[in-house]
């Protein structure tokens, strides 16, 4: 055995250290939560780190997970050593390859952070459906339940695969040990090699495909030959369990860590017996030890290969005296007599007892639990045991829930806690912006490198993209941890955002007796009456050491800005006991001094002194003598609230979810929309403050704003009676709207503070142009005025919309119908979004890629799109990422299929209805004009009106779907990802049906929900993951492509460089009778400047060349006139002046200056020869249609 | 004869006097080899500045590091940040570079106001291959609690500072804007400075009176801005005795011609390289040479100094007179 070092990562890092170092292609997609593995494995290659044989793994990128296998397969039958990395939609892209590798027993070793598979909804967390649905393809299936077990069981699959010739699927729980950080003994190139001998790769290789020996792999067979054929790879299989047991024992000889196909813990006279996988079974160990340590008579079977499922090796491993098993499911099969781990442990106990391997078959119960990453906890497991040792026992179970609907779940005791007290455990909230992950990780190193304690992270993350809030768990022990759950009672409870006491139980998980740190801006003699009532009541209850601490002060002090995250990292050191004070301070400067070192010294001065400064601003409050005499905790949401938001939604804002029953929820996914309004997340320190006195009146700010947080309307001054005294208005400018009053309102809570706005504000006060008519100012103080002011501007009658002008100010008075989403603070996606349903909203179907737009669009607990006053909104959808286009085209089928129907319905009622109405009907019923609409509305309740009362089916099924005769407006949404990439096919197929969809590409040029990786979308010399030197080759033409159909209407806009062009091509996409595809510019966090300034960098990406706006109208052929439009003019800043406001590109240049100089030029040249090929395509007139064929 | 235009700038030999000036040029390796082929006598890179490092880094911070860590689904949205050099390591690398790419003198430039810590960097700078360094004191006297006093010690410490940190030669780049320059400029001489570099030009702002903001603007330099330096290199030259270099308005041979008799060590050209091309170095260099043919000078040494204030033949026209004059046939010529 050799002495192996330690290092502290998560599960996703372990993993690709040995695949990286075990492979020579690494064919990837990104995929949460396994987008982190080829990162790191892209990232080493960069940095020139290589594999044992001493070659730089060629990392590559690719379209989708489909490609990705493929590209692998191919690799690894040219004769190179493959890997790739998935989860969930993208482990089932890729099963069609699988199977293939499998029959063609291709050596083949993939690693998969086991997700969830939508279903009713997406989820990105972590069970086994995904690799459920692989267990027929002929993998063989290796799980693990920790980062530790990870990285071993990882080199056991690269090993046993070449050994085998069976490919492996490696996987273990998505995010409870992807993301899971804990300090492990690391695996050395010399371990890697004494598993992976040279003449194993040798064999692989010689097998290769090669027209030096030329073979023929791929046939088709006949019925005469596959059965056989088929069979023949049996003796593969039968081996393949002895050859992973082989790989584990020499794995053990080095590192003493043993591991087996089935790993049995627990009493040796075990009467009853829990059999699970993957980091579920951690659970179960510990809580099976606890148990016995009490006299239990308990065991867990771990399964780790599940496929090949050798029934010797697991009936060997159960003890004999086992009476009845419980096989825990983290999956479900609806429909199936039973999950499948069950199914196969039921089926593998009757195979032993045949063959008389076992002396009799045990009780087998079997139950779901931990679906979506639901917490699996030592309560549950005991609940399982108590299961177990009842008379009758369910024979099937779900465990962790509330199921009052069909009853089966069962009920477990929510207190039970069995941690041990030598475990540290500490919970800190916080948010995403403070820096206190990044600080916990921090602290997670520190105490993993300097100590001998074991260590465990965890982070929970809220799904909101500003404003985010997080829960960082760890846990620092003397023994191994197999605690795979949150933390549920922790002796240290920080709150690093004061306000977060006002919304969620933080004291929930704090241990009698526990330390409570406050990051809060007040002063020590302030800190218990500013306490909310609740808070206090739980810390004289539990009687809690209560410490608080001004960071803010004293990260303004010594110059670290909003940052507290060194500062709240000191408190933690310096008051939770887990080092030595001046040990852990010490620890913390080394580590500043090697995170900033190379940043200079000021900068390492700068943070020393917030560490030293922090000791001298924390505080003891004594409690004694204290009463509980706050101000009690705000509702949740307002009393005006719907009953469902009251209940479920409140619930799920407030952390509670857990604890919903299964009958609050719908069964098929359905949830109302309109929700997001009801969550005030007061994100924003300063919110943007109008004066009318100096105000142009232009609605820019309107226009920007991505969360429709600030708004215009116009009404007649009458309406303004009674509004509150600090409402603002001021008398309209124009003639339009003559004699009425403008006002401008911020809504206060639901504002980001991204101060877009205030950048394309135009009107400068003339004395004091640094004043303008939109500034930014603290919200604290004005919150309460315009909170009201809001609620009175929400009832002001909206604009009637038929009498709005379709520019961009007209447009910014019709109501959005999307507000207040979670994007990023300053999103360059959400103003295109929210124009969309300002445009279009009432009678509008949008198809959503998955991605941002699809997170903040519909990720629980509260949605965006919400109703007009009179019912009417978007109905808002997401399939899948790659099948948009598809879906959304199926949505334009279903209302052109309705439409036709109410159409037939309508033809022989023509003389009930009116033939001129009915003609009307028929003639309206594809008018998408705002007049049309309206008209055909009135139409639509006069032929109500005309068959009111009507008894007989055929106007009662007309009625029914009288609705239909309207048009409806399907959109389909996504970014580039879906657009250039993964649904590329679909959106080229739908392209060519030539319907009447329409494509809105929020083209952020990059990979933005999982983290900013390359896609065909991403520019040249643009720094992003899998690019990392800069994107070598040009970013693709989607509009070009679209345009050669000839019959599709494009548009390329960016609406910070020109908004009238961005509505005007909505507006004609809308009127065009036939698809269109729009590409909008989006600025994104990804591009890495401050948001601020996105308007701002559209228009110079459109200055320079870079974004040249056109729209390309195949109705201006029948015109006479060329179908390109260019709406830019020629390329007048140098690119450079564009590119070097964001760090994607300045990144590449500090990379690399002189490539970075090429690639610049070239971007140059490319962008001057883009504009020249629009010029001279504007310049194409093509021949008018003949008169007959005219249709467009 | 050929006449010797060698010439000793903070103790590095070099052929001749005319060496491009700290400009963007250097960033590109391709330029700086262009640069040596047209004969240039040494690189003086572009500057390390204060504020760009201090700003550099919290921008990356703010708009890089920021987003990490701070949503379920991205652990970060850029590449690995410490595969970037951003803040001064990239300053550095670009020093060891040029180093290895050139066989001339290396003059890396450190650019800022206050006596912060970054002074160190110009260790990195040293041990990086710089033969030389500029310190580029770029301050701008706007706050109204600062003496002037104050405002020179300020600088005067600057240069003690470095002095303590490197151990090769350093010369500071001033701007015009001291009250008494030739006092100043013993004091940064008693200070430790190897020699001084005259003057540094401010960008201007401008004004965008349809935006009512303010617009920054680069104008590149002309003769006429030359004046004024030979005026204070003519004060100064006799003033003290560490070496005296000259920037901004720099653009023919005469030009040259002009710095050195007024005491110039060296002469500064970017302006005219900017616009020009590294080439046009070597043409200022040879008109300078023919100009000395020409005028029968045995070499730069002979011309050093002639027309300072120590040996010109009317060293009142320097410091007054031509002023008085200049404004009466001005007004005369209205």
């Amino acid at each position: 055995m050799v002495q192996h070092r330690t290092i502290t990562v998560d599960g996703n890092e372990a993993v690709a250290s040995v695949a990286h170092r075990l492979s020579e292609v690494i064919a990837i997609y990104p995929i949460t939560p396994s987008s982190t593995m080829g990162e790191l494995a892209d990232e080493w290659s960069t940095m020139g780190r290589r594999n044992i044989w001493g070659a730089l793994p060629d990392v590559i990128e690719m379209q989708s997970e489909g490609g990705a296998v493929a590209a692998a397969h191919g690799a690894v039958q040219a004769g190179a050593l493959a890997t790739t990395f998935t989860a969930s939609q993208g482990l089932l892209l890729m099963i069609p390859t699988m199977y293939k590798l499998a029959g063609e027993l291709a050596p083949f070793c993939m690693h998969v952070a086991a997700r969830t598979v939508a279903t009713h909804a997406l989820s990105i967390f972590g069970d086994h459906s995904d690799v459920m649905a692989c267990r027929q393809t002929g993998f063989a299936m290796l799980a693990s339940g920790s980062p530790q077990e990870a990285q071993d069981l990882a080199l056991v699959a690269h090993a046993a695969t070449l050994r085998s010739r069976i490919p492996f699927l490696h996987f273990f729980d998505g995010f409870r040990t992807s993301h899971e950080i804990r300090k492990i003994e690391a695996l050395e190139d010399d371990d890697l090699r004494a598993l992976v001998p040279d003449d194993l790769v040798k064999s692989h290789r010689d097998r290769a495909l090669t027209p030096d020996a030329p073979t023929l792999r791929g046939t088709a067979q006949n019925p005469d030959a596959f059965f056989q054929a088929r069979e023949a790879c049996n003796l593969y299989y039968d081996r393949c369990a002895g050859i992973v047991k082989s790989e584990m024992e020499s794995l053990a000889l080095r590192t003493g860590r043993r591991y087996s196909l089935f790993d049995y813990a627990g009493a040796p006279d075990a009467e009853r017996v829990i059999v699970l996988m993957g980091s579920g079974a951690e659970v179960a160990h510990e809580t099976v030890d606890w148990m016995n340590a009490r006299g239990g008579k308990t065991g867990v079977l771990k399964v780790r290969l599940y496929r090949p499922f050798s029934v010797a090796d697991f009936a060997k491993a159960l003890p004999a005296s086992v009476k009845s098993l419980a096989v825990l499911d983290r999956t479900k099969e609806p429909g199936a007599p039973g999950e499948p781990l069950r199914m196969d442990v039921e089926s593998a106990l009757r195979q032993a007892k045949d063959e008389g391997l076992i002396a009799r078959e045990p009780r087998v119960i079997g139950g779901r639990y931990g679906l979506s990453g639901k917490e699996f906890t030592p309560a549950m497991v005991k609940a399982v045991f108590e299961e177990l040792a009842a008379t009758r026992p369910r024979r099937q179970f779900t465990i962790g829930i509330a199921d009052d609907v069909t009853r089966l779940s069962l009920p477990f005791d929510r207190e039970f806690d069995i941690e041990p007290p030598e475990v540290n455990r500490a919970v800190f909230y916080g948010l995403g912006s403070d820096g206190t992950v990044g600080a916990n990780k921090n602290s997670i190193a520190i105490i993993g490198e300097k100590t001998s304690l074991c260590a465990q992270g965890y982070f929970v993350y809220d799904s909101k993209k500003s404003g985010a809030v997080t829960i960082s768990h760890l846990r620092f022990g003397p023994r191994d941890i197999r605690s795979s759950y949150l933390i549920r009672s922790a002796g240290f409870v920080a709150c690093h955002q004061a306000f977060l006491l006002e919304k969620l139980d933080v004291l929930e998980s704090a241990a009698p007796g526990a330390t409570f740190l406050l990051n809060a801006p007040w002063g020590a003699d302030e800190a218990w009456e500013s306490l909310p009532l609740e808070v206090q009541q739980q810390v004289l209850a539990k009687n809690l050491r209560f410490w608080i601490i001004d960071a803010w002060k004293v990260a303004n002090e010594t110059g670290m800005g909003s940052r507290v995250n060194t500062i709240m990292q000191t408190c933690f050191f310096a008051i939770s006991g887990v080092l030595p004070r001046d040990e852990a301070i010490a620890a913390i400067k080394e580590s500043i001094r090697e995170t900033y070192g190379k940043k200079g010294e000021a900068v390492v001065a700068k943070n020393f002194e917030a560490v030293d400064r922090t000791l001298a601003n924390l505080f003891e409050i004594s409690t004694k003598g204290r009463a509980a005499a706050g101000v009690p905790r705000p509702a949740a949401v307002s009393p005006a609230a719907p009953d469902f938001v009251k209940r479920v939604t409140a619930a799920l804002m407030q952390g509670r979810g857990d604890q919903l029953p299964v009958s609050a929820f719908p069964p098929d996914g359905t949830w109302p929309t309109g929700t997001a309004r009801w969550e005030k997340r007061n994100v924003a320190q300063e919110i943007p403050v109008w004066d009318p006195a100096i105000c142009l009146q232009c609605n820019k700010c309107v226009f920007v704003c991505p969360h429709a947080a600030i708004r215009a309307k116009v009404v007649e001054p009458a309406a303004l009676k009674g509004a509150p005294v600090t409402m603002k208005s001021v008398p309209y400018k124009q003639t339009e709207y003559a004699g009425r009053e403008y006002v401008l309102q911020v809504a206060p809570e639901d504002c980001t503070g991204c101060v877009l706005c205030v950048e394309v504000c135009p009107a400068r006060d003339k004395e004091n142009p640094r004043h303008k008519s939109i500034d930014m100012a603290p919200q604290a103080p004005i919150r309460d005025a315009e909170r009201a002011n809001w609620d009175f501007f929400l009832k002001l009658p909206e604009a009637p919309r038929e009498e709005v002008r379709p520019d961009p100010k007209g447009t910014q008075f019709l109501e959005p119908l999307f507000e207040f989403s979670g994007a990023c603070a300053g999103c360059g996606e959400t103003p295109y979004i929210k124009l969309l349903t300002q445009l279009f909203g009432d009678r509008l179907l949008i198809a959503n890629a998955t991605g941002c737009s699809s997170i903040y669009g519909g990720n629980l607990p509260t949605t965006p799109y919400t109703t007009n006053r009179d019912g009417r909104g978007p109905a808002w959808m997401n399939s899948l990422f790659e099948d948009n286009a598809e879906f959304g085209l199926g949505f334009r089928l279903a209302a052109d299929a309705r439409k036709r129907l109410a159409l037939d319905l309508m033809a022989p009622l023509a003389g009930r209805i009116g033939e001129t109405l009915a003609g009307e009907l028929a003639g309206g019923a594809s008018e998408s004009s705002e007049a049309a609409i309206a008209a055909q509305r009135r139409r639509v309740e006069a032929l109500r009106a005309k068959l009111s009362g009507a008894g007989d089916p055929a106007a009662l099924r007309l009625l029914d779907i009288a609705d239909a005769l309207v048009r409806k407006s399907v959109w389909i949404v996504g970014g580039d990802g879906w657009a250039y990439d993964i649904g590329f096919g679909g959106v080229d197929h739908v392209f060519s049906t030539g319907r009447d969809v329409k494509l809105l590409v929020l083209d952020t040029e990059v990979y933005s929900n999982t983290g900013g990786q390359q896609s065909k979308a991403t520019p040249l010399a643009a720094s992003a993951k899998f690019a990392t030197a800069g994107k070598e080759t040009p970013k693709k033409d989607l509009g070009l492509m679209a345009m050669s159909y000839g019959n599709i209407y494009v548009a390329r806009i960016a609406f910070g460089a020109s908004d009238r062009q961005t509505v005007q091509a909505f507006l004609e996409a809308e009127a065009y009778p036939g698809p269109a595809l729009i590409i909008a510019y989006s600025h994104c966090i990804a591009h890495g400047y401050d948001m601020a300034h996105g308007a701002k960098q559209q228009k110079l990406a459109v200055d320079s060349g870079i974004w040249p706006l056109y729209r390309y109208d195949p109705r201006r052929t029948a015109a006479g006139e060329p179908p390109l439009k260019l709406d830019s003019p020629p390329p007048k800043v140098r690119p450079d002046e564009y590119l070097r406001n964001e760090a994607r590109f300045r990144m590449s240049e500090k990379l690399d200056p002189a490539r970075y100089r090429r690639l610049i030029k070239a971007a140059e040249r490319a962008a001057a020869d883009r504009y020249e090929l629009y010029r001279q395509l504007a310049g194409v007139k093509l021949p008018k249609p003949p008169a007959e064929e005219k249709q467009q | 004869m050929t006449p010797d235009l060698s010439t000793t700038w903070l103790g590095l030999k070099l052929a001749h006097p005319i060496m491009p000036g700290a400009s963007p040029l250097v960033d590109d390796l391709e330029a700086v080899a262009a640069l040596q082929a047209a004969g240039a006598p040494a690189i003086v890179m572009h500057s390390l500045f204060e504020e760009q490092i201090i700003r550099e880094y919290e921008e990356s911070e703010r708009n890089m590091d920021a987003h990490s860590d701070t949503y379920v689904e991205a652990r970060s949205y850029f590449p690995r940040r410490d595969l970037f050099p951003f803040g001064p390591e990239g300053y550095v690398d670009h020093v060891r570079r040029l180093r290895k790419a050139i066989d001339i003198p290396l003059i890396a430039s450190l650019n800022g106001a206050s006596r912060g810590s970054w002074l160190d960097f110009g260790r990195a700078l040293q041990d990086a291959g710089a033969n030389a360094l500029e310190l580029n004191v770029y301050d701008l006297a706007a706050d109204g609690t600062e003496t002037s006093e104050s405002i020179e010690d300020r600088v005067v410490q600057m240069v003690e500072s470095l002095r303590r940190v490197v151990k090769i030669p350093f010369a500071v780049k001033l701007s015009p804007f001291y009250t008494s320059l030739v006092n100043f400029a013993r004091q940064l001489e008693a200070a430790g400075a190897d020699g001084l570099v005259i003057f540094n030009r401010f960008y201007q702002p401008d004004i965008d009176v349809e935006a009512l903001e303010v617009a920054p603007t680069l104008r590149l330099s002309d003769s006429t801005e030359l004046p004024l330096r030979l005026r204070w290199l003519a004060i100064l030259y006799p003033a003290v005795k560490i070496p005296i270099a000259v920037t901004g308005g720099v653009h023919d041979p005469v030009d040259a011609v002009k710095s050195v008799m007024c005491g110039a060590s060296a002469v500064q050209v970017v302006s005219a390289l900017l616009k020009h091309g590294p080439q046009r170095l070597g043409e200022i260099v040879t008109g300078f040479r023919e100009w000395l043919e020409e005028h029968d000078y045995k070499g730069v040494a002979q011309m050093k100094g002639s027309m300072s204030l120590l040996r010109c033949p009317d060293p009142k026209a320097v410091e007054r007179s031509n002023y008085a004059h200049l404004l009466q046939t001005w007004r005369q010529g209205r």
